[in-house]
């Protein structure tokens, strides 16, 4: 496999960020953000790229993948449902949705299902509290006051997707 | 609009919030936004004047720790020869709290143009909006607002022919609690891991790129605006005195209606939670009230007419923190609260003070083994004792909010733990 790259685009809005700090090493997040969505997830040749193209040592990049718990260095399933368990959650039915969710799914949090469709994980609040149960889809939109109908939606859907993909 | 009586002020930062796409600049103008720095740019307003004005307002921070913002901006030295940053803390992420989305989703162009009269305030050209990863939506609209402003010639380059330049930029974190920490912000906007700096040196004096900056919060931000707007004495009447102004509460947990309400400073507990928040749903009274976000020690019935102030709470050994109301009734089985809590602290300990990095994962560890029906007759002593010895010994204050709760738990409700304890395969 050839290494990664990121396309003209992006390496050019790169650039326009780089004048809005006083130095390159800033770029860290914004760049890997960036990375994570363009190639799923940050793996070490991911970062080897990362490293490059902000300037900075690899062992730089690894460090700050590594602190911070939205960067993921393997993929993750097609949909990452990441559920809040915090206190106003938890007493508002947390850890109940999240076990209906493993238990349908077969997996515990944390894990990827066999098929590779979902990614389950407990994450800590969300900041959206009077929307509890909270739970995060993609590190999209939140969805507030999750219940099992929605859960089940939500696994149809994606199953549905993927079939549609396969079909294809 | 909010009154020009300070007695009949209820609202400030969100009192545009409901008025429909007001995250549009067109709407925002009809509402008034952006005219606060439009007159100080055009009667060139001095510098001092501005800070002058936050001062006499008696504004207090509203991130956390309360600390007078006015006072804060006058620590950046005049004369360092190096530029100056300002860094708003939209890293919101003291559970419980989820007052600044509210802010940015609602009203973005309130949040800039307070950035904006802090940034000539303070001679910053660049400013930094920090905010947390997962807000992805809020992070879109503050930029099609940023986008919208520049457009518009409210940020930029010689700023409407004032000889002012100013760019905001939108930083997005990525799941790190301690990046709400004003030097562990600043690490991450470096490019590196948050964990926090031994102070002094304070931001103020050296912070990013070893250059003067001020950290303040969303809320404190977007304060500013009506402050200039009105003086600062008319500020100071609103709320009580040294807590002056309005706050919002973020009421989460047992009530029935929980939500974010802003406040004069100085409304009950009672009050917020009754009348504004529905009550608790189940009892009638709240066993538990965390005020202040979870890392505040527990309130009890004792502290039901308690007037929401920085002064008041810390009176009663707890405190006002970032307004985050969590509200537990009698269903809850506080145990597992406590657990959960020092769960979240162990997982966001960055590690580098001992105390921390041990202590959160012994206070998780013990508690979650009572939980299970694992503890043992020392666990009491030994969960009071841990968290004892890690509260105020270390470079920041994540180990003194991870001991708040386990205290809180040990001394108020001994009986509970003893019950899980003593109850055990029985």
């Amino acid at each position: 496999m050839s290494a990664p790259r990121f396309s003209e685009a992006r390496l050019q809005e790169i650039e326009r960020l780089a004048r809005r700090y006083p130095g390159r090493r800033s770029l860290l997040l914004p760049v890997l953000h960036m990375a994570q969505e363009d190639f799923g997830h940050v793996g070490e040749d991911v970062q080897r790229m990362v490293a490059e193209v902000v300037g900075v040592p690899l062992m730089w990049v690894k460090e700050v993948v590594t602190f911070y718990t939205m960067f993921r260095e393997r993929p993750c399933g097609k949909r990452l449902i990441e559920f809040c368990t915090n206190a106003s959650c938890m007493v508002n039915g947390a850890y109940e949705l999240l076990d209906y969710t493993c238990k349908k799914l077969g997996i515990r949090p944390g894990e990827t299902t066999e098929d590779g469709l979902f990614t389950v994980k407990e994450v800590e609040c969300l900041g959206a509290c009077a929307g509890a149960p909270v739970v995060q889809v993609d590190h999209g939109s939140y969805k507030e006051h999750a219940d099992r109908a929605w859960v089940d939606q939500l696994i149809e859907e994606t199953r549905r997707e993927a079939e549609e993909e396969q079909g294809r | 609009m909010i009154p020009k009586d300070p007695t009949q002020v209820r609202q400030i930062t969100l009192a545009r919030a409901r008025i429909p796409n007001m995250r549009r600049l067109d709407v925002a103008r009809e509402h008034g936004a952006w005219r606060v720095f439009e007159r100080v740019l055009a009667d060139h307003v001095p510098p001092e004047t501005i800070v002058d004005e936050v001062k006499a307002s008696g504004l207090r921070g509203r991130g956390g720790a309360g600390f007078p913002t006015g006072l804060k901006w006058s620590f950046v030295p005049k004369d360092s020869g190096k530029p100056t940053y300002l860094m708003c803390n939209a890293d919101e992420g003291e559970p419980g709290t989820f007052k600044d989305r509210d802010i940015m989703r609602f009203d973005p162009h309130l949040l800039l143009e307070g950035i904006a009269i802090a940034s000539w305030a303070l001679g910053v050209h660049d400013a930094y909006i920090y905010i947390r990863g997962e807000f992805v939506d809020e992070a879109r609209v503050l930029q099609q607002a940023i986008d919208e402003a520049y457009q518009a010639g409210w940020l930029g380059e010689n700023i409407r022919g004032s000889g002012f330049d100013l760019h905001i930029t939108v930083h997005r974190g990525a799941g790190a609690y301690i990046c709400g920490e004003e030097t562990a912000l600043i690490e991450s906007v470096e490019g590196k891991p948050g964990r926090p700096r031994f102070k002094p040196p304070f931001p103020a004096v050296e912070g990013f790129y070893r250059c003067p900056t001020v950290v303040n919060n969303v809320e404190t931000l977007a304060t500013i605006p009506v402050i200039i707007e009105r003086g600062g004495a008319w500020h100071a009447e609103i709320g009580r005195p040294n807590n002056t102004g309005c706050k919002i509460f973020s009421v989460s947990g047992c009530v029935k209606r929980p939500g974010n309400y802003e406040l004069p400073l100085g409304v009950s507990l009672r009050e917020l939670i009754e009348e504004h928040a529905g009550g608790v749903r189940v009892g009638t009274k709240p066993k538990v009230v965390i005020p202040g976000g979870s890392s505040a020690p527990w309130l009890t019935e004792e502290h039901y007419e308690i007037p929401l102030t920085f002064d008041d709470l810390a009176k009663a050994g707890s405190m006002l923190g970032s307004g985050a109301v969590i509200v537990l009734d009698e269903s809850v089985d506080l145990v597992r609260v406590a657990w959960r809590l020092a769960k979240f602290y162990a997982h966001e300990s960055c590690g580098q003070c001992t105390p921390c990095r041990e202590g959160t994962g012994w206070l998780a560890r013990i508690l979650g083994r009572i939980v299970e029906g694992r503890g043992t007759r020392e666990d009491l002593k030994v969960l009071e004792d841990a968290a004892a010895h890690m509260a105020g010994r270390t470079i920041c204050a994540l180990a003194d909010g991870a001991a708040a709760p386990v205290l809180s738990l040990v001394r108020l409700f001994p009986e509970l733990v003893h019950q899980r304890i003593v109850g055990k395969a029985a």
